[in-house]
């Protein structure tokens, strides 16, 4: 499964990331956040108003915003 | 080379440089450790704020202090992040390159404070480490010890807490014993790559962790309402009306005060400068062109209290997350909110505000749509010709008609705004798809000193901005109304420059239902939209005291002068047109050049003189012509 599709506030690992699908440096920004294959996370909250944009994660002691397009990049298995 | 250089270090002090990711309380500590002794600046060719300041160290030397912008990595990823590189290596032209690097940490996101860490002091320069915000981390349930971190790092780890500036002595202290010795081999730290630096934080952090506790809890139980789908968005609407409120109602006294000081200088002008030109140019030039900027300044201030506020408490990241669906739809992102939100007051600030947006197409979009927001220069002209033309009944509980067409007007800015985003993204600015990845900073009570060293900044900028650009914009405008002097019985604005400019322009602008009055008032709005008010008060011949005796005298003689269709198309037309060449200029500066300013004045003019002429000839075939 893809990151997009977790259920809120469930622990999983990221096991593989697309890059090839992300800018250059919007991967740059989000490896340098610790975003990357390995990386334990969970969905804190998604969208406003019902929508599905955007996505903050938790990861380590960080809560981090992005969009769906950089979660669906990224395969997840729930731990 | 030339041998009989003097030494650097004997003409400038050592340089101290604070590096390290965003939101580690690096700009906190760098207010802490400098006091308000701080100079502010742009580093040339890139609109990145250079923020330095004078530290004393104990043995009463001075070092230069930097504050250099937060990077989560050496290999840069948006402009900011390149100045860090390049300073931090020596590469900046013009920069000296730090004596000693001061590692800001966050005690309470260690592991991920530590990969970026890891690269720095791998550099082997002089380093201290400043494990701040501890006091935070404490909270959560974090016990530390800052020796084995620096056994483990190699170099002196301080715990600091900025904000109550706990262990700055220790701090100052490490830094006068770190500068100039030679750590490339106590360094412990090796050069390696991010995977290896992760796995090396994670083991570092583990081991100068003594407990730790799962969560955030304060953190969690705030995001849990202010991020809720539903709950969030209301409470941040919520708070952008309160400062709309604030903004309008909170600034009238103190502008009013402003208004008087200006009059009352106007007034000793007129008492002890003889009539002539001398005086013109002092009373109407430059008295009441940078006057009428100047009463902005309260307006100004709390406008940046409260966006100040957000962002030192660690709201504003939240409020971009709000907003970034909406500001998605058109090709922006929630970063872009910021910005939009200042140049309500007025563009100015607001353009500068763009700078924390990362990529560069989105920054060039938010600067070219910010003029679109009705900031506070258009109401006088809105209410003036409201006040004239639309009849002030009811059309519902409480909502009045007038009332009902300003907040239209509005709302006419923002969805033009919108629009003008979406068209921009797919033309001059096209680019991939902007992204949003921003880290949420953990809340806290923003230190009062912090927020009134940041509104004193800002003031000061406006002020000095009032000063140069917008003082010498008056005078230039004052010299085209002045010039050549008119003879006895014709009219001073018809007879000169500006008046034959006019002549020109009304072939222009008439199609649009413009008379030649309007036209005139054009030129002189261009330095303050206000303007246009007192100028057609001038050309109409209305004997007022002052700006606001003349708005309420003009009205009566604008509704018997004009049709509904003109005043409308009037109307129209500010929505749109650009009528502030100082915001024109600070996009020049912004943009390092004159093809964006131009390309905005074009578009501006464009959309204001397409929008005046549908509502002109709409309200025409509607039988108001």
């Amino acid at each position: 499964m893809t990151l997009d599709t977790l259920p809120p506030l469930t622990r999983a690992e990221i096991i593989a990331v697309d890059w090839s699908v992300l800018a250059p440096e919007e991967a740059k920004r989000l490896q340098a956040l610790g975003i990357d294959a390995g990386a334990r996370i969970a969905i804190a909250h998604r969208g406003v108003f019902g929508g599905k944009d955007p996505i903050a994660i938790l990861i380590g002691r960080m809560t981090v915003a992005l969009r769906r397009v950089h979660a669906r990049a990224m395969t997840v298995r729930e731990l | 080379m030339n041998t009989h250089a003097v030494p650097e270090a004997a003409i400038s002090p050592a340089v101290v440089a604070l590096v390290g990711n965003p939101n580690a309380g690096k700009s906190a500590l760098f207010n802490a450790l400098t006091g308000a002794r701080q100079k502010i600046a742009n580093y040339p060719g890139v609109t990145v704020e250079r923020k330095s300041g004078r530290l004393a160290l104990t043995d009463g030397a001075a070092v230069d202090l930097i504050d250099l912008p937060g990077s989560y990595s050496l290999d840069a990823s948006s402009p900011d992040e390149e100045v860090t590189r390049r300073v931090v290596m020596g590469e900046f032209p013009g920069e000296a390159m730090p004596d000693t690097l001061v590692l800001v940490l966050d005690a309470g996101n260690l592991e991920q404070h530590l990969v970026f860490a890891q690269e720095i002091i791998a550099l082997g320069r002089p380093t201290v480490v400043a494990l701040n915000m501890i006091d935070m981390a404490e909270r959560d349930g974090l016990v530390f010890d800052a020796q084995a971190l620096a056994q483990s790092l190699g170099v002196p780890v301080i715990p600091t807490v900025a904000v109550r500036k706990r262990g700055l002595g220790e701090l100052t202290e490490a830094i006068a014993s770190a500068h100039g010795q030679d750590m490339s081999l106590r360094h412990k730290v090796e050069r390696l790559g991010l995977i290896e630096r992760r796995v090396a934080a994670h083991a570092m952090a583990a081991g100068a962790t003594l407990s730790e506790s799962g969560v955030h809890r304060l953190h969690t139980k705030l995001d849990k309402v202010l991020l809720d789908p539903w709950a969030g968005p209301l409470i941040l609407f919520g708070l952008l009306f309160v400062i709309f409120q604030a903004v309008f109602a909170w600034a009238t006294p103190f502008a009013d005060a402003l208004d008087g000081a200006v009059g009352w200088l106007i007034d000793l002008a007129v008492a002890n400068v003889p009539a002539g030109l001398v005086r013109d140019f002092i009373t109407q030039g430059v008295l009441s062109g940078v006057g009428s900027v100047v009463v902005f300044l309260p307006q100004i201030v709390i406008l940046f209290a409260f966006i100040l506020a957000m962002e030192q408490s660690g709201y504003m990241a939240r409020a971009a997350f709000i907003m970034d669906r909406l500001m998605a739809s058109v090709g922006l992102s929630g970063r872009s909110f910021i910005p939009l939100l200042s140049s309500f007051a007025c563009a100015i600030p607001g353009i500068m505000a763009t700078r924390s947006i990362a990529d560069p197409k989105d920054r060039l979009t938010t600067i070219l749509i910010a003029p679109l927001m009705t900031c506070s220069a258009r109401l006088p002209v809105y209410a003036v010709i409201i006040g004239a033309f639309i009849p002030a009944r009811s059309v519902g509980v409480g909502v009045g008609l007038q009332g009902l067409v300003l907040f239209a007007l509005y709302l006419a800015g923002v969805i033009g705004a919108m629009l003008a985003a979406l068209v921009l993204r797919r033309t001059v600015t096209k680019g991939a798809a902007s992204g949003f990845i921003m880290e949420m900073p953990r809340y806290q009570l923003p230190p009062l000193s912090d927020l009134a060293l940041g509104l004193w900044q800002r003031a000061w900028i406006f002020l000095r901005r009032a000063g140069t650009i917008i003082f010498t914009v008056t005078v230039v405008l004052w010299v085209l109304l002045s010039f050549p002097q008119a003879e006895p019985g014709e009219s001073q604005s018809e007879a000169s420059i500006a008046g034959h400019i006019a002549s020109g322009l009304e072939v222009i602008v008439a199609p649009i239902g413009f008379n030649h009055e309007i036209a005139l008032s054009l030129i002189p709005a261009m330095a303050a939209r206000e303007v246009a008010v007192a100028s057609l008060a001038t050309t109409y011949a209305v004997d007022a005291a002052d700006d606001e005796a003349a708005a309420e005298a003009v009205g009566p003689k604008l509704a018997a002068d004009w049709s509904l269709a003109t005043a409308l198309a009037f109307l129209a037309w500010f929505v749109f047109a650009p009528q502030c060449l100082s915001t024109i200029a600070v996009a020049r500066r912004e943009t390092n050049g004159w093809k964006w300013p131009l390309v905005m004045l074009g578009y501006l003019f464009g959309l204001a003189y397409v929008f005046a002429g549908i509502t002109y000839w709409t309200a025409v075939a509607f039988g108001l012509g």
